[in-house]
């Protein structure tokens, strides 16, 4: 086989696996949308959020220890104790809910019925906010993330592929994790929605807020839900992401990576948030090494909108989105 | 009535005017944004080592400094707001941080008659003082640093890199572009490929570049990151296992942020620098005994002997030498930024007095001039060690490659001054 098509099939399996941690990051934005019909600019910041919470809990970080000490003059940084790995993400759940219920009771409540783009602005506005709170609250250094994930080359597939095509391809442990976790997550995600009374629930909010108040159904308690698993999701990419590059301000910054998976994939969609991941990842990857070269590289940014936007010329709604229809 | 009233507003006026004369140094810090983790601890050695020189010298030359901090996220527009809100409490210098708030401040500082001091970053041919009258950025610059990092390799290769392959994994940006110039003439002088890799802002994915590495193998790999940039690059790098040790990063590249979340795998990789690592002085005694211990520090005190915080600890050292020598050539202890730009034009550091100041073999002796506003050029390459977790020098600071730097600086300085319509000064 011609070693450059031996190249690209590692390149296409390793954008396959940057696809899904791109997913990851959509999968919250689609939630959220689905539920509420709000692009949830917040997202990114969640997860930088969510992992900053995951490490100060794990090291026993002594959250605000800086205005704390400011304020009273102490010198507290650490509680002296750390917190397993299972229970720390469990306590940051907690967290994550408790901030849903006061995104919810704090933000949102007051905009019921404003129009899409107000709601838009108040998640700037949340992002900016947790942004601020997050560095307050834990810090803003450099923190190492180390919740026992694997990570480096595999060197089963490298030595399976040596043996086919003479040359081993790199896959990263922690990418084929990160494949797992999403594929489970988004099984859990469409079982909840189609199985459970919540989910279904969740659904009716979806299709009509009205008809969904006239039956019963509790705007808030579904609201907090979604939120509080938008949260789980964050958590999720956050783990991923920080265990790959420390967690930092910048991990905020992942969703710009999920932008153009939503518009190909939709904003309505959790399956279209894994294949628009999937087919991102894909073609910017193959774009950088098939063009990169001829065009001075670094092509992966501006080319994964390019496609989105194609992709979006020819069905607007995205590949998985609902067409809306209305009728006058 | 009206003159008692006047009479309470002189009074108002005179009393919350300057009482007594200080130093001051604008401190144009990020502590907030992407990059704070590497601008808190820069900010907090540039603060600690003025507050040190007050708490046990009373100022410089009997003068109190007074820093003003001004936040700027590493954003050109708030730097630049920044600026022109310090530059009338009497600023004597300013050290921006950044590249891109550096090119905007230079013709601004220039007018204003106000120095600046971009130390391993900014506009390189600055270095040509004979144009650039302002800006200075000793001891070390981008090329010589691309320099540095060759000669390094050089050594380490008997004298011959022909034949060689050196990757450059660089932030695609103006800053990130800088050494390819330098690193292309140098190809050319010694036969070494050169392979230029960029990374996109802000670095957090980049399989693509390394999956490249591990097809190409080059035999060295250079970087000139930022951010997360850094600490992505270094556990690519693991991944693919490549030889730490063939992994050389230039000094934004270099501090602990750089290498401390990917743990163990980043043993044995290599950064260029201008300054020594470490808290192993004399002078960190007195830092501990007159600031940190006193509550006087201005972060927690845990980013005492950083790599950054060093480096802040050494630009405010230089910027406090300046000012003596500024004091010494106008005989006057309360100097102005005229005074300031003099004292920093006759600038000479030596060893003994690094010694005297308790920070013996911290930094490279150097001397600035009319025509050199960039110092001996002399550059050092420091290793992680992933057990101690800490860095340490493993080449002393040596000369870099003014046959080719030179023509570089002085075309692009003359592109400069043209453009400009400068006069050379010198």
């Amino acid at each position: 086989m011609p070693e450059q098509l031996v190249f690209a099939m590692e390149v296409i399996l390793n954008g396959l696996m940057a696809g899904v941690l791109y997913a990851l990051v959509a999968l919250g934005f689609v939630l959220i949308y689905k539920a509420s019909g709000i692009f949830n600019y917040a997202q990114g910041v969640m997860a930088l959020f969510a992992a900053m919470t995951l490490v100060g809990i794990m090291n026993g970080q002594v959250p605000f220890a800086h205005l704390i000490n400011a304020t009273f003059g102490t010198h507290i940084h650490y509680f002296g104790w750390n917190v397993p790995a299972l229970l720390a993400i469990l306590l940051t759940m907690a967290v994550m809910v408790f901030l849903a219920w006061a995104v919810q009771r704090f933000v949102m409540r007051h905009l019921v019925g404003q129009e899409p783009i107000i709601l838009f602005m108040a998640t700037i506005g949340l992002a900016y906010f947790l942004e601020g709170v997050a560095d307050l609250m834990w810090g803003s250094e450099i923190k190492t993330l180390d919740v026992g994930l694997p990570q480096g080359i595999n060197l089963s597939i490298d030595e399976a592929t040596f043996n086919i095509f003479g040359y081993g391809f790199f896959i990263d442990n922690l990418d084929i994790v990160a494949t797992v976790i999403a594929a489970l997550l988004v099984a859990g995600l469409v079982a909840f929605s189609q199985y459970t009374k919540q989910g279904r629930a969740m659904r009716a909010v979806a299709d009509d807020h009205q008809a969904a108040l006239s039956v019963g159904i509790s705007l808030n308690f579904i609201w907090i839900m979604v939120w509080s698993v938008a949260g789980f999701v964050a958590l999720v990419a956050g783990i991923m992401w920080g265990t790959k590059s420390g967690v930092q301000f910048s991990l905020s910054l992942i969703a710009l990576k999920a932008l153009p998976v939503l518009m190909l994939g939709g904003f309505t969609s959790i399956p279209g948030a894994i294949v628009g991941g999937l087919i991102i990842g894909v073609g910017e990857k193959l774009f950088e090494f098939a063009v990169g070269p001829l065009v001075g590289g670094a092509t992966e940014n501006w080319f994964a909108y390019v496609l989105a936007l194609i992709f979006l010329v020819f069905r607007p709604q995205g590949l998985f989105g609902e067409k809306i229809i209305e009728r006058v | 009535m009206k003159l008692k009233l006047a009479t309470v507003a002189l009074g108002a006026a005179l009393a919350a005017g300057p009482v007594m004369a200080d130093l001051v140094f604008p401190s144009l810090s990020y502590r907030t944004g992407p990059y704070a983790a590497s601008g808190i601890p820069f900010a907090d050695g540039y603060a600690d080592y003025f507050t040190l020189l007050n708490e046990r010298d009373g100022g410089i030359g009997g003068v109190p400094i007074r820093v003003v901090e001004c936040e700027t996220g590493y954003n050109t527009e708030k730097g630049v707001e920044c600026y022109e809100s310090t530059k009338g409490e009497g600023a004597l210098l300013y050290q921006p941080l950044s590249t891109g708030i550096t090119y905007q401040l230079i013709p601004k500082t220039t007018a204003d008659g106000i120095p600046m001091h971009t130390m391993g970053y900014g506009r390189t041919s600055a270095k040509n003082g004979s144009v650039f009258s302002h800006t200075f950025n000793y001891p070390a610059n981008y090329w010589d640093g691309a320099s540095g990092a060759i000669n390094y390799l050089l050594e380490e290769n008997g004298g011959d890199l022909s034949g060689k392959k050196i990757a450059l994994v660089y932030h695609n940006s103006a800053y990130g572009k800088e050494p390819i110039r330098t690193l292309e003439e140098l190809s050319k002088k010694h036969g070494f490929e050169l392979v230029a890799l960029p990374v996109d802002h802000p670095g957090q994915e980049q399989k693509s570049q390394w999956l490249q590495i591990r097809r190409d193998r080059p035999d060295f790999v250079l970087m000139w990151g930022w951010g997360v940039m850094n600490q992505v690059a270094v556990q690519e790098a693991a991944n693919i296992r490549y030889p730490m040790e063939n992994f050389i990063g230039i000094w934004w590249s270099g501090s602990e942020n750089d290498v401390l979340p990917a743990g163990e795998a980043a043993n044995g990789y290599k950064a260029l620098t201008f300054h020594n690592v470490g808290s192993d002085y004399p002078l960190y005694d007195d830092l501990q005994k007159y600031v940190v211990d006193s509550g006087k520090a201005a972060g927690a005190g845990d980013q005492v002997g950083s790599v950054l915080y060093n480096r802040g600890i050494y630009a405010a050292m230089l910027a406090a030498e300046a000012a003596r020598k500024a004091q010494e050539i106008s005989g006057n202890a309360d100097i102005t930024a005229a005074d300031m730009r003099d004292g920093m034009e006759a600038l000479e550091i030596t060893e003994a007095r690094m010694a005297e100041l308790g920070l013996p073999n911290f930094g490279p002796a150097f001397s600035v001039s009319c025509e050199n506003h960039g110092g001996d050029a002399l550059v050092g390459v420091t290793q992680w060690d992933a057990a101690s977790k800490t860095w340490s020098m493993i080449s002393e600071f040596k000369p870099t490659d003014s046959d080719v730097i030179g023509p570089l600086i002085a075309e692009d300085s003359g592109n400069y001054a043209s453009e400009n319509n400068i006069e050379p000064r010198c």
